[in-house]
């Protein structure tokens, strides 16, 4: 039977990850550690080439740099994952249409929370729940401040998913659930992560502030240059917990690249 | 599951259908009644904002009725699983909806997926799917929604919701979205895939065309959730029951009723007489003299019209030999009456040759015998397609039926 032939139409290629691409993205990758590690080796020079006295020593030996440097990654780690335990379970729920109606108010709080300056909350929950002791004191104060850009992408990333899509996925007789975690979370995922992203770096910066109570990290460095009037110390604090922050931000990048869904 | 006594029962009842949202006043669905027969396209029609997509998703429960029964295939299912039921009954919609992070493949398989089909039952499905629609398998199993042109991912839309075998199809103006052109095609097709499935489907559209082209029947809905005419279109065409519907139609009724008829179900005349390529002149000129049109066809030997001849050609005129004089575009059994008289308003003549689907003469279709066929009650071949005999067809033995 003669049949109206489907007309030629037009599509973009397959193949839009050519070589050449490919190599340009993996010459960015290796981008940010190499100026990184230039840095700290020009920091490593300067440090070497100086005469340092006794107070100076103190601080800038690789031992205790080290020890610092764990307590930073840890303190970080343990506010990320904090992070992420909250405010991405608290995102999906307000987004949910029972508890929509209170997401602003939620958002208020969240914006509260990273409005205040993170060190005065700090020193306020010393002060206040003196018995909680200083690492956790210094995880809940920070995890109030990193939770905003998590919670708030989360929220706008799964509100950003084309709602045709979903009725599309309700119509074929997905759950509710069922859309959520095949639908929802993976088209949500480039902003969750960019807001991850975020609150990742914004963490490394401000766990150096966790010095204040005596919770340790990379801060330690810096106050000990500040209190002792030694520049050198100081500078040295400053770069190493900048480099820490670039090198986060730059894992994190990447991670992101990989866990963006293929086809979006 | 077709019963036994699947005649029986329609294969979707709506049952006093009402949806009221709290707020409004007006119902967007009122004391809806409607049967939609087994394996006929039904399309609803009318304004923004009439209730037509309410409908629509009141059958699969995306919308929960606020009263009223909902029947399929003789079964209530008002109060049953939604989730289950949707499973059963194919949905595409105009934004097609295709999942991004999906490829072709894995987006047509969603439903079997849901529906726990093993993996080579379900790839198989999907090779035949894209068979159907018209989209290479190996080309596009792996491709990503984006990477492809939108009449091409209104055809995986349209794939995808086929791909559970569900008797039934909602279908939101699913070419809505579409340049016209591909639009055509694209209905053309799903007329072509409708008549070798024969599912049931409810096709909501807001272009009257468009339901008349694709529709069984059509109901049309005016602008308070109520359905004022639910006919065939030769009905809706003829006699709209008010002034709504009239105006509705528009302009142009008659012109729309020319899109209804197919050559392939009309009997063209056979009043000229025909030559082959082997027939020497004066065997041609003893044809035309006998002719009483005063024109004769030339065929070759697989009784294909190459060229025509007239009775005003004299003898010795070179044109009286060979194929004869050109012959413009036959007309095939799928095109409509208003293909053809297009044609003819285009080539400044008033007759058309008939041809078969093979391409085999058939006869011939005058502007005086279209007059006839569009004001007697014109032959309706839907999703029949070319070929099927005419008995039986006029809209007022359908609605008896």
């Amino acid at each position: 039977m003669a049949l109206v032939a489907p007309l030629p139409e037009t599509a973009p290629s397959a193949a839009d990850t050519t070589a050449a691409s490919r190599a340009g993205r993996w010459l960015r990758y290796a981008g940010t550690p190499a100026a990184l590690l230039l840095v700290l080796g020009a920091l490593a020079l300067y440090v070497g080439g100086q005469d340092l006295d006794r107070i100076e020593e103190r601080s800038l030996n690789a031992e205790y740099l080290l020890s610092r440097f764990t307590q930073h990654l840890a303190l970080t780690a343990v506010v990320v994952v904090l992070i992420l335990a909250v405010a991405i379970p608290l995102g999906v729920l307000l987004t949910r249409p029972g508890a929509r109606r209170y997401a602003g108010g939620v958002l208020a709080v969240a914006n509260v929370g990273q409005a205040t300056p993170t060190l005065g909350l700090i020193v306020l929950f010393a002060v206040a729940f003196v018995s909680w002791g200083v690492h956790t004191i210094a995880v809940v104060a920070i995890l109030v401040y990193g939770i905003l850009p998590v919670l708030r992408n989360t929220m706008v990333g799964l509100d950003q998913v084309d709602r045709a899509v979903i009725e599309s996925a309700r119509g074929m007789g997905l759950t509710r659930r069922q859309v959520l975690w095949a639908v929802e979370l993976p088209l949500a995922v480039p902003v969750m992560l960019a807001g991850i992203r975020t609150a990742l770096v914004i963490t490394v910066g401000t766990v150096a502030l966790a010095t204040f109570i005596g919770a340790g990290g990379l801060g330690d460095v810096i106050s000990n240059g500040i209190a002792s009037y030694r520049d050198l110390v100081l500078l040295s604090g400053s770069v190493l917990v900048a480099v820490l922050a670039l090198a986060v931000d730059w894992v994190a990048g990447i991670v992101e690249d990989v866990l963006r869904p293929r086809g979006v | 599951m077709p019963s036994a006594a699947a005649a029986d029962h329609p294969m979707i009842r709506l049952e006093r259908l009402t949806k009221r949202y709290p707020g409004q006043d007006a119902a967007a669905v009122d004391e809806l009644t409607l049967d939609v027969p087994r394996g006929e396209i039904v399309c609803l029609v009318g304004p923004s904002g009439c209730g037509k997509t309410t409908t629509m998703k009141l059958i699969n429960r995306l919308i929960e009725p606020t009263s009223g029964r909902i029947y399929l295939d003789g079964e209530d299912v008002t109060e049953a699983d939604p989730d289950q039921l949707r499973r059963t009954i194919g949905y595409a919609i105009q934004q097609t909806g295709l999942f991004p992070h999906r490829t072709v493949a894995e987006n047509i398989a969603t439903v079997p997926r849901l529906l726990g089909w093993d993996k080579a039952r379900t790839t198989a499905r999907v090779e035949e799917l894209l068979d159907l629609v018209g989209l290479d398998p190996d080309t596009y199993r792996g491709r990503y929604p984006k990477q492809l042109s939108g009449g091409q991912q209104q055809r995986i839309g349209v794939a995808r919701a086929l791909a559970g075998d569900p008797a039934v199809m909602l279908m939101d103006e699913p070419f809505g979205a579409i340049d016209p052109l591909t639009r055509e095609a694209l209905q053309n097709e799903f007329l072509r895939i409708q008549s070798e499935i024969k599912k049931t489907i409810v096709f909501v559209t807001h272009d009257i065309d468009e339901a008349v082209k694709m529709g069984d029947r059509i109901a049309i809905f005016a602008g308070d959730g109520r359905v004022v005419q639910y006919d065939t279109p030769e009905k809706v065409l003829s006699e709209p029951v008010d002034d709504f519907v009239a105006d509705f139609i528009g302009s142009g009724a008659f012109v729309k009723r020319l899109t209804l008829t197919r050559i392939g179900d009309i009997d063209p005349a056979a009043d000229w007489p025909v030559v082959t390529a082997s027939d020497d002149a004066e065997a041609r000129l003893s044809v035309l003299a006998a002719a009483e049109s005063g024109f004769a066809v030339v065929l070759d030997a697989e009784r294909r019209p190459t060229g025509w001849l007239a009775a005003s050609l004299n003898r010795g005129d070179d044109r009286l030999l060979g194929t004869g004089l050109p012959l413009l575009g036959p007309a095939g059994p799928d095109h409509t009456l208003f293909d053809a008289l297009n044609g003819m308003l285009a080539n400044s003549t008033d007759v058309a040759v008939v041809v078969d689907d093979d391409g085999r003469y058939r006869g011939t279709l005058t502007l005086a015998a279209i007059q006839t066929l569009i004001h007697a009650a014109p032959a309706r071949t839907g999703a029949a397609g070319p070929g099927g005999g005419t008995a039986g067809r006029t809209p007022s033995e359908r609605e008896v039926r």
